[in-house]
């Protein structure tokens, strides 16, 4: 029965979304099947589709993951944008400095390294670059809330402004190969590069973007669920979360449980970078993000802040995203834009609805 | 440093600080009623594309303006619908509030104008007028801080918005309905918002670009924290970072030690840095209204 419950309040709220869309799909002049038969049926005929499409979802999982464990512990993350950015960053900048020379796609020579370490070396620090990057920046508005008090919410979003200030700051003074005109650093090291699906799936083209990434997302989930759910520590985030009063009662602190959420909600953003710098551009690109920490919140509020949830919600999304490239080619007047448009409604009916079912 | 200080970046503070008084002013009549406002800049930009979209077609930018206004105040009464009604998490739905701003303009405008996101260029004279370099969304934005004033603290209704913020039971007790005076609010600050980005899309520029308001609508809200949800201050808050973006311009093409610029971000983040800082009271306490971001409801 409590499943079911689950699993029907963010259904209507899909439901309503694409009714929304639907009816502004007919206002501006266009067949709301036919546009939602191409957003959505582009996911799965090849493949190089599937492929695509859950290259898309590794970020939303990890952004979903992100902000689920912060509204566990009562806490709404509005900073994964700012933390995946900062992670982004770090890891590049591991990438450049301990990954040697790099030829470039001109052929010629690029050398921002201090060393030249091996694979088997750099892409665990680079892996775990990312995570203690996103955490640190995840942390400080854990940090400020728990001495201060202060809303985590406000910091976030200012802290997010901050990373983006200052990663570009950098990008632009200090790694950009001088006289590129797009804001992006040198190329990481080759010895930094996380092998793609490709090969290991036969069929799957080399150019899809698909990393094992990927496969550390799903591994994400289920850390996840055992860490919320089958551990002490868990037990407390969630506790604080559901009763603060009645958890520092209980021998909890939760400025501790505080600290922690965040600092893990942090990590899991940061890992975006992973799949990103390491899988996908192999070079920090500064609009990479496309606004996936924000995303986020849509992926955890739609699956109900559950691991499997977060799964189910990200691969949703980014069917959605997939099949708004072909909305955006194939239909007279309807553009991309509708997915931001179903995201939001989505949101906002989860928000009404959740409330409304607890009454 | 004289090549940085100069008449102009007074005018181009008071350029960029208008929409922040908008937007922190409405802010200010929301969260004071106790409902949270992180839809500031989805309110913003809904009065920007608005504005543009009936500017261009009529050629007549008061009714822009008025039909920016407008369109804030609908949307906001959908959100006010969902926070108290609904009793939706207020900063959930806020912030689906702006995800849908950035949305539903593009949507519309690249079936109507079928450019990607943008509305089209409105010829200068029918922007708003100017008046010795000062536009007259100016004007207004700086006579609305004393009327803003004398609303909160010499009207009925300012007295019960304030105390419906604070404390909304006592409220209730003293016979004002307070989700009633939500809604007003609520609306009142949609509508206000709605204004400054009205100005920036058919005042400061002269078409709508797609997110045209860049964290606007956050900044305002910085600009509430700091002064701590108080009209008059707000005014001072809005100039300081208008000061702060304004700063930006010359810093670009300033040259120090032959051909190296300041890194215009250092200047940036400033509005963001003190935020977190004012919260955290280093800089004297900023306390949010007690009520801020609870929905009321009435025991029975």
């Amino acid at each position: 029965m409590r499943i079911f419950r689950e699993i029907l309040s963010p259904l209507a709220a899909v439901a309503a979304a694409f009714a929304v869309g639907g009816i502004l799909v007919l206002v501006i002049g266009d067949d709301p099947v036919k546009t939602y038969s191409l957003l959505l049926g582009n996911s799965f005929g090849s493949v190089k589709d599937v492929g695509y499409m859950l290259f898309i979802a590794t970020p939303l999982i990890f952004t979903g993951l992100a902000v689920a464990v912060g509204f566990r512990c009562g806490l709404l993350n509005i900073g994964a944008e700012g933390q995946l950015v900062v992670a982004a960053f770090a890891t590049a900048w591991v990438g450049i400095k301990f990954g040697g020379t790099v030829v470039d796609v001109f052929g010629a020579d690029v050398d921002y390294s201090w060393m030249s370490l091996p694979a088997i070396v750099l892409v665990p620090l680079c892996v775990l670059t990312a995570v203690v990057a996103g955490g640190i920046w995840g942390a400080i508005p854990g940090l400020l809330k728990a001495r201060f008090g202060s809303h985590e919410v406000i910091n976030t979003i200012m802290l997010n402004f901050i990373a983006i200030a200052m990663v570009s700051y950098l990008t632009q003074y200090h790694y950009k190969k001088p006289g590129d005109p797009i804001l992006q650093t040198v190329p990481i090291g080759e010895a930094a590069h996380i092998p793609r699906i490709s090969q290991f799936i036969p069929g799957m083209p080399e150019f899809v973007p698909l990393s094992v990434a990927f496969v550390i997302a799903v591994l994400m989930c289920v850390a996840v669920y055992v860490f919320l759910w089958k551990t002490k520590w868990g037990y407390e985030l969630r506790a604080v979360g559901e009763n603060p009063s009645a958890a520092e009662y209980g021998g909890i602190s939760p400025k501790k449980q505080i600290v922690i959420a965040m600092t893990i909600s942090g990590a899991l953003a940061g890992m975006v970078a992973i799949g990103e710098v390491l899988g996908n551009r192999y070079l920090y690109y500064h609009d990479f993000s496309g606004e996936v920490g924000f995303l986020g919140i849509a992926v955890a509020l739609l699956g109900r802040n559950h691991p499997v949830g977060v799964f189910v919600a990200a691969v949703f999304f980014a069917i959605l995203y997939r099949g708004g490239i072909f909305v955006d080619a194939f239909t007279n007047h309807v553009s991309k834009d509708l997915v931001e448009v179903l995201q939001a409604v989505v949101i906002i009916f989860v928000a009404s609805l959740q409330r409304f079912s607890k009454r | 440093m004289g090549e940085i200080l100069s008449i102009a970046l007074i005018f181009s503070t008071l350029r960029f600080a208008t929409p922040l008084i908008f937007a922190a002013l409405g802010g200010m009549f929301s969260e004071r009623s106790g409902v949270i406002n992180i839809a500031l800049e989805g309110l913003m930009l809904a009065g920007a594309f608005t504005a543009a979209v009936v500017t261009y077609e009529t050629s007549n930018p008061f009714l822009g303006f008025a039909s920016g206004a407008l369109a804030g105040g609908t949307l906001a009464l959908v959100y006010a619908v969902a926070c108290i009604r609904f009793q939706a998490d207020q900063v959930v739905t806020g912030f689906g509030v702006n995800i849908l701003m950035l949305g539903v303009p593009a949507l519309i405008s690249s079936a109507v104008y079928d450019s990607a996101g943008s509305t089209q260029q409105i010829d200068r004279q029918f922007l708003l007028p100017e008046f010795f370099d000062v536009n007259l969304a100016t004007v207004v934005a700086f006579a609305l801080v004393p009327v803003c004033w004398y609303v909160f603290y010499k009207t009925p209704f300012g007295l019960r918005l304030r105390a419906t913020g604070e404390n909304p039971a006592a409220a209730d007790a003293a016979g004002i309905k307070v989700n009633r005076l939500r809604y007003t609010a609520v609306v009142l600050s949609g509508v206000l918002a709605a204004m400054g980005g009205a100005y920036l899309s058919i005042g400061q520029s002269s078409l709508f670009t797609r997110g045209m308001t860049a964290g606007r609508g956050f900044i305002a809200l910085a600009a509430l924290i700091l002064a701590k949800w108080k009209p008059v201050p707000v005014l001072f808050a809005c100039l300081f970072f208008g000061f702060t973006e304004a700063l930006t311009i010359p810093l670009a093409n300033y040259k120090i030690n032959g051909d190296e610029t300041i890194p215009v971000q250092f200047v940036q983040i400033i509005p963001y840095v003190l935020t977190i800082v004012v919260l955290a009271g280093f800089i004297g306490l900023s306390r949010a209204p007690k009520a801020l971001g609870i929905p009321y409801t009435k025991e029975s």
